[in-house]
């Protein structure tokens, strides 16, 4: 541990015939994506009030929360369509209000929450308030999802400048089969999808392009190095040479992750859940879907263009 | 290529001993005034406080505008003697509609009415903000796109002048007050856990005029008498009074105001003492009015509305109304800091309490020490020796990142926290990729010096394409988001820059000194 490794994830020389699986890896995540899909168009994402707009109140109360009693309360205050529900710990309490159609409003109902605690539950405590205009979590919305497709158009156009067009798209379609399965996370374990959750969908997609680069570089010596080996034995034999790099690079922010996820209290654990479920099914289309797709996009193609590029770079 | 000369390793270790010494005033509080000590500062989330969003009330500004050009070209006109027009103002449209009867006098009025037009803009490129339309008959009067602009960016500023004003009477700590897009205001209070009292302050425009009353109007027709508004008492049931429109001093005209408790009565009251402009008019004012009742205006709600016992000539003067300790402190703080050009609407707030942002920080950094040791742990078990120079290089690396977000006086929020650890879990990314190839190129066949510049040159362009495609879409991120979010860009996009100098430069250095030293014949890989 302190001079030589003591571990290897997988020992040198490995040699996985992962094109074989090219098919059932592409079936599986083109289900999994158009999946995603369905589950983002019903029930769909369950948005923060950061893109829906409304009111959050955090509330701690002295002893395990009494929802009975808080709903009883909220009730008899006569606040409408409130969302109660538990938020981490069991004396911790979130409630959701709807937006309201003036300031004067929204102070109104906030008293009326605060009074409803009090009387089921004396001594309860609000330790965060957050209320959103419907302007302003429009806007919020329209600049996250911005954000998301600029970023996607800014990789394709890096990607295409430093590796040939194939690779890029290759990489973009793979990241945007990724995304949707990160969607599709989201709307199926219902976490909160906000301004944060665009942070881990941005950092799932710089990081899953990581990946790429790393089997995709390795592509690229090999089609200089082995002029006349097929593509489909080249692309194995790239993949298993990076297998340790992909394999470990994952590991690590897998590891950075966890604890988040663990301990990293409730505001962030579905950040980092989604991060941890990005992570595997980035690492996963590295293999499986970036590389079988520059298979397809045929090897006459990606030599004849290379030839030009490796004669340049001598 | 792997020789690293002797001014180079000074560099590389001045640069980590320059990171621990930005990186020290978080640690400690600063010693004195004197002493320049940049720490990271802690956002909302994580300190507790208030954040609100304002808005300017764009339509507000425009309408007031579109008024006081209709006030100055009635006057115009009549002086130009045009007789027979109609001025109405439209303020949906931005425009002034003027018609004229005679229009033999059409090229008089709009001779008169471009006279009202400045312009707007610098020197260099000043533009009208009036634009013109003449047809026979009318004439439309457009306040041009950079006289909008113009007019929202001054509202905005002089907004914030007076949010300023109002938030410091309030002794709140350090509050950050900024414009935030073309019509919103961003104020954040630190330590302030309900936000309820600082809102009710922004929330009035405190316009305050002292006008005539008309007692000979009747209050209860539907309609007001032309120049007379119907106005609601303050605090008081449904009773209306008439009041005149024309005003006769500002509340701009104020330079003092301040809560008191009359002596005769000991209930509440504001002292209020005009300037010399205000004395003027005020003493004329009452001299000409003894006996008549004299309206206190703010906002549209008349506060009281005594009667002028004898001309007021010192320029002082006194408000009562059904005030409280509160309320009265209230206003003396809203008539000393002034108007606000429109009225602002809440349209974000976030409040967080300090236990919160307590469990926060406490929660953070327990998930990035054990993130922290996993990953080194991990490093050590996977590469040995090479795992330790990433490992050195990770401590140096998080030393750095805290240094370089003092340095900018970055804001932490909790999703910075997150960020920062997966940085750290990204940044051995870099050595991985570089201990793989030099191992690889060691198993070649390759001498170890030449396994360990290969493997760092050949590593390189691939860390850099990796590391490229992150740091674009989380500068997107910065640019497209708000808030806490952007935290997590920021320690990111640092983490990135810190990433590479720390995986490339000091492992690197590190693994040059120990070959020096050792002369391995084989590399530990």
């Amino acid at each position: 541990m302190f001079f030589r490794p003591l571990l290897r994830i997988v020992p040198d020389h490995t040699k996985i015939n992962f094109m074989n699986g090219r098919h059932a890896g592409l079936i599986v995540s083109a289900v999994l994506s158009i999946a995603s899909i369905i589950l983002f168009i019903t029930p769909g994402l369950h948005y923060g009030i950061d893109f829906s707009g409304g009111i959050i109140m955090e509330v701690r109360t002295p002893a395990p929360a009494d929802f009975t009693k808080i709903r009883a309360g909220l009730d008899a205050q006569g606040v409408k369509e409130p969302g109660v529900q538990r938020f981490g710990e069991d004396t911790s309490v979130l409630i959701r209000l709807p937006v309201q159609p003036t300031e004067a409003a929204t102070q109104i109902i906030v008293g009326k929450v605060r009074a409803a605690f009090e009387q089921a539950q004396p001594g309860s405590k609000v330790m965060r308030t957050d209320a959103v205009g419907a302007s302003v979590s429009d806007e919020l919305k329209t600049n996250g999802f911005l954000a998301l497709a600029v970023s996607l158009a800014m990789i394709l156009v890096y990607i295409w400048f430093r590796f040939e067009w194939q690779f890029a798209v290759g990489a973009v379609v793979t990241l945007i089969l990724d995304v949707t399965k990160a969607i599709g996370f989201l709307a199926l374990t219902r976490f909160e999808f906000d301004l944060v959750m665009v942070g881990a969908i941005l950092t799932i997609i710089g990081y899953s392009t990581n990946d790429k680069v790393v089997v995709y570089d390795r592509m690229r010596e090999n089609l200089r190095k082995y002029k006349t080996m097929p593509l489909r034995e080249l692309i194995d034999l790239s993949i298993n040479e990076t297998l340790n790099r992909t394999l470990g690079t994952s590991m690590t922010v897998f590891l950075a992750a966890l604890p988040l996820a663990l301990f990293g209290g409730a505001t962030l654990s579905g950040f980092a859940w989604v991060m941890l479920f990005g992570i595997v099914v980035g690492t996963s289309s590295s293999i499986f879907i970036a590389a079988p797709i520059l298979l397809f996009l045929g090897e006459n193609r990606l030599r004849r263009d290379m030839a030009p590029v490796a004669a340049k770079a001598g | 290529m792997m020789y690293f000369s002797r001014l180079k390793t000074s560099l590389v270790l001045g640069v980590c001993l320059l990171g621990l010494i930005f990186a020290v005033p978080n640690l400690f509080a600063a010693p004195s005034a004197w002493v320049p000590w940049r720490a990271i500062h802690l956002g909302l989330d994580l300190r507790g406080g208030s954040y609100l969003l304002l808005e300017v009330d764009m339509a507000a500004v425009i309408k007031e505008r579109l008024d006081s050009l209709a006030d100055s070209a009635r006057q115009g006109l009549r002086r130009a003697g045009v007789a027979r027009f109609v001025v109405t103002p439209q303020a949906a449209q931005n425009r002034m509609v003027v018609r004229i009867e005679d229009t033999s006098k059409q090229d008089v009025a709009l001779k008169t009415l471009q006279e009202l037009g400045t312009t707007v803009g610098n020197q260099t490129v000043a533009r009208p903000d009036l634009e013109f339309e003449s047809t026979p008959g009318q004439i439309v009067v457009t306040l041009s796109a950079p006289a909008l602009v113009d007019r929202a960016r001054g509202a905005v500023q002089q907004s914030i002048e007076i949010v300023r004003r109002r938030i410091d009477e309030t002794g709140v700590v350090d509050p950050l007050i900024n414009a935030q897009g073309d019509s919103r205001i961003v104020v954040q209070l630190p330590g302030v856990e309900d936000p309820k009292r600082i809102k009710d302050l922004l929330g009035k425009t405190a316009r305050m005029t002292f006008r005539l009353t008309d007692e000979t109007a009747n209050v209860s027709n539907p309609v007001p008498p032309p120049g007379v508004d119907f106005l609601a008492m303050e605090g008081g049931p449904g009773g209306k009074i008439a009041v005149r429109r024309r005003v006769e001093v500002d509340g701009a005209n104020l330079t003092d105001a301040r809560a008191g408790q009359s002596p005769q009565t000991g209930e509440w009251v504001v002292n209020f003492t005009f300037d010399s402009i205000g004395t003027r008019r005020f003493a004329e004012v009452s001299r000409n009015n003894v006996g008549h009742p004299f309206a206190i205006v703010l906002d549209d709600k008349v506060i009281s509305a005594p009667n002028i016992r004898e001309a007021i000539t010192a320029g002082r003067g006194q408000i009562s109304g059904s005030f409280t300790a509160r309320s009265a402190t209230d206003l003396a703080v809203l008539l000393r800091a002034g108007a606000l050009p429109a009225p602002l609407t809440v349209v974000e707030e976030r409040s967080v309490g300090p236990e919160l942002g307590a469990d926060a920080i406490r929660a953070g950094a327990i998930a990035l020490a054990v993130g922290f040791v996993l990953v080194m742990v991990y490093m050590a078990v996977f590469y040995g020796l090479f795992g330790w120079f990433a490992n050195v290089a990770l401590v140096a690396n998080l030393v750095l990142m805290v240094a370089i977000l003092s340095l900018l006086e970055a804001t932490l929020t909790l999703p910075g926290m997150a960020g920062m650890l997966l940085t750290l879990g990204m940044a051995v990314d870099a050595n991985i990729l570089i201990n793989e190839r030099i191992r690889e190129e060691a198993h070649n066949g390759r001498t170890p010096l030449n396994a360990m510049e290969t493997g760092f040159r050949r590593a390189f362009s691939t860390i850099v394409d990796s590391n490229a495609t992150t740091f674009l879409s989380h500068v997107m991120l910065f640019i497209f988001g708000s808030g806490p979010v952007r935290g997590f860009a920021v320690t990111i996009t640092v983490g990135i820059i810190t990433t590479m100098f720390t995986a490339t430069m000091l492992a690197r250095m590190l693994m040059v000194q120990w070959y020096g030293r050792n002369r391995p014949a084989a590399l530990p890989v």
